[in-house]
């Protein structure tokens, strides 16, 4: 049976990519990925992509930084060295617009566009064009320890608070043993304390602009944000939280040190493998605070696939897009290495279908992701896109340097008044260098 | 007395060596020791030495997702064949500098020192744009021709260095028994002065084969070398300790046991002149 249903998926997958690429003589491409779980295992399935076409794949295969590096130089340079490239909900907007990457409007019907859910497909869509197809949604969540919890006598709800998460991680919090309520990123950068205070900043009514592109870091909402994120980790957060991002963090709590932790939802099936995690079988998930002003503190990010309109072969490339995003090619991923470690975030058809429903983080992967909103991220209006980021070029290094501020406040080398003064002004000076206000 | 301050002194710098040396090759050796382990292992607090239950799994899981060997071999191309060309170069240039020196020699020496201070980053893309038009993007030719530019000053001061220690007398009562400049370079200098350029080739490999911005930045999958082997397996959302430290020790494997081999030779031109 196993074996029959696989031949049909194999069957499909063929079917998908034979119809793209029937007119196509033999082509290599090169392709650009970052090397998680997913991507790794995408390159040991793309055999069956090669058989099927006769085309081949040449792999660049790096860290997340690395590969943002190198694919920004190439693209805006018109290098021309890959023909796909993985790139994030930050780069797609900007890079649509630059009219560097190709629309994927033209995929065939059996991709099934009209599948992707709704808020990873606006993440990736300029006016009406779709620039990249997702590979892998995620969003972030609050992951507990369910003994800590019960052991100080509280019960997550499914949809916490701010005030619920502080309170918890100050009951949790167990210094002598090294328990600490709550982790969360302190590290500067723009994907590290930034993303997770940017998505905490919406739920507190905050934003980074204004609809005329003034920094907003002097107002009260921004206020009340750092000084209840430094507050809750001063009172329940680890030793030198300022230094910690995703990897630190992900150690703390697979070694029993944290009570709490809000981050990506990709962390889900890490803390929860016994070969890696002593608290494998202890874990709890529930959506991020809020502060009853609608948005959540939650982000969004969908690794994706792209073709630049510098490659020689676009063809191909869509073609190998189209298979890699495609049911078919779930399907394939669930034949080898079960449900539980197929790319999730993408598909609606996937939330429907009853053998995913099992996986213990499914159904809450899929409720934080449609609960944030990069077309609206923020309770007032703003001129950007972007939950955790502001889809503009200059971001990058404006919200590195405001991160720096930040954890300069955790680690109490400055205070928050401080560096929320200086987070307006350096905005402030690089938004009017920028052009963006006379 | 003399004798027993001198054993003491001995003893107290033999030990400080020691300590030092080991301070100094104590993250290779932990390197080492986590790609034996499983990831769980290696994030497990305490970390364990010795007593954990070895594993060549993360070699496997490396040998099985990368190609070694073309990395390797790009590794190999590429630092060769930048430090041979470059020595081509900086031998004579070090050869007129010691020995013809002009009013400028001195500021020319300076200059080319002084381009080791621009931040690659500042020319990137120029020179992005040009490997670009000359189609040479991800190919060994690139990294070859860029490497040898880099490392040129380096490599030109320390010959420049040496060459400046012999004495110019030797060469002199060459060309007095009818050597040509050829001979004078190919037989009289370059013998005494091998130490010397036996040292700035090493050195001048191993910066080669550890440069990670121009062969991470010019290379896509082709022209790959081991830095880009090792980026693969580093990541900001994900913990691949034990991976990352096999795929680490693969790729600083055959530059430490070259280390290993010609570390007379290596300290022996660093440490002394050509000719002390």
């Amino acid at each position: 049976m196993i074996i029959r249903r696989a031949l049909l998926n194999t069957a499909a997958g063929i079917g998908l990519v034979a119809g793209i690429t029937s007119a196509v003589s033999a082509e290599e491409i090169t392709i650009a990925t970052v090397n998680n779980g997913d991507m790794i295992r995408m390159q040991e399935l793309s055999s069956q992509w090669e058989e099927a076409t006769g085309n081949t794949i040449e792999w660049a295969v790096l860290e997340e930084n690395a590969l943002r590096q190198r694919v920004t130089t190439d693209i805006a340079t018109g290098g021309g060295q890959y023909d796909v490239m993985t790139i994030g909900t930050y780069e797609v907007p900007i890079w649509g617009k630059q009219g560097w990457l190709m629309s994927l409007n033209d995929l065939p019907a059996e991709w099934d566009q009209a599948d992707i859910l709704p808020a990873i497909a606006g993440g990736l869509t300029v006016e009406g064009e779709l620039y990249a197809a997702p590979f892998y949604g995620e969003s972030s969540m609050v992951m507990y320890r369910t003994d800590l919890m019960e052991a100080a006598g509280l019960e997550m709800p499914e949809a916490p608070t701010w005030t619920f998460i502080r309170e918890a991680a100050a009951e949790m919090t167990d210094r002598e043993n090294e328990i600490y309520g709550i982790c969360a990123r302190g590290k500067a950068g723009w994907g590290e304390n930034m993303a997770f205070l940017t998505a905490m900043s919406n739920s507190f009514g905050a934003r980074w602009f204004d609809e005329e592109w003034n920094a907003q870091f002097d107002g009260e909402a921004w206020a009340n944000t750092l000084n209840f994120y430094v507050d809750m980790m001063n009172e329940s957060g680890p030793p030198g939280a300022s230094s910690n991002g995703f990897n630190e963090n992900l150690t703390l709590f697979q070694t029993g040190k944290c009570g709490m932790w809000i981050d990506a939802t990709v962390a889900a099936s890490f803390i929860t493998n016994p070969n890696d995690s002593q608290v494998a079988d202890s874990v709890g998930f529930a959506l991020a605070p809020d502060n009853g002003l609608g948005p959540r503190g939650n982000w969004l990010w969908a690794w994706s696939l792209a073709v630049p309109t510098s490659t020689d072969a676009p063809d191909a490339a869509k073609s190998f897009v189209a298979w890699a995003t495609s049911k078919e090619y779930t399907e394939l991923v669930a034949e080898n290495e079960g449900w539980a470690n197929v790319p999730p975030g993408t598909r609606t058809s996937l939330y429907e279908n009853p053998n995913y429903a099992s996986v213990p983080f499914a159904k809450m992967t899929l409720d934080s992701i449609n609960s944030a909103d990069p077309n609206n991220p923020t309770v007032d209006p703003v001129p950007y896109t972007g939950v955790q980021f502001v889809a503009i070029p200059e971001f990058q290094g404006i919200a590195t340097a405001v991160g720096q501020q930040f954890s300069a406040a955790l680690a109490g080398t400055t205070s928050v008044e401080d560096a929320l003064a200086n987070a307006q002004e350096l905005t402030t000076s690089e938004m009017q260098d920028a052009g963006y206000q006379d | 007395m003399a004798r027993a301050i001198s054993k003491r002194r001995t003893v107290i710098v033999t030990i400080l060596a020691w300590t030092i040396g080991l301070l100094i090759f104590f993250p290779i050796l932990w390197t080492v020791i986590t790609s034996f382990k499983t990831e769980a292992e290696a994030i497990a607090d305490p970390p364990s030495l010795f007593w954990f239950n070895w594993t060549l799994e993360n070699y496997n899981v490396v040998n099985a997702r990368s190609n070694y060997p073309l990395h390797f071999m790009n590794s190999v191309i590429i630092s060769l064949g930048s430090t041979l060309i470059g020595l081509a170069i900086a031998v004579p240039a070090a050869w007129s500098m010691a020995f013809v020196p002009s009013k400028q020699t001195k500021n020319i020496l300076m200059w080319m020192l002084s381009t080791k201070m621009l931040p690659s980053v500042g020319v990137l893309i120029p020179i992005y744009l040009i490997s670009r038009n000359l189609g040479l993007l991800d190919s060994r030719i690139a990294l070859v021709v860029i490497l040898t530019l880099i490392n040129l000053p380096i490599i030109v001061w320390m010959l420049y260095t040496y060459f400046k220690e012999i004495p110019i007398d030797i060469l002199e009562a060459a060309r007095m028994d009818g050597a040509s400049l050829k001979s004078e370079i190919l037989y009289i200098l370059t013998p005494m002065a091998l130490p010397g350029i036996a040292s700035t080739m090493l050195l001048n490999i191993i910066l080669a084969w550890n440069e990670a911005f121009w062969t991470l930045n010019l290379t896509a999958a082709k022209a790959a070398p081991l830095t880009a082997f090792i980026a693969s397996y580093s990541s900001p959302e994900g913990l691949f300790y034990a991976k990352l430290s096999a795929a680490s020790t693969m790729a600083i494997a055959p530059i430490l046991i070259m280390g290993w081999f010609s570390q007379k030779q290596l300290v022996r031109g660093l440490t002394f002149g050509a000719v002390k």
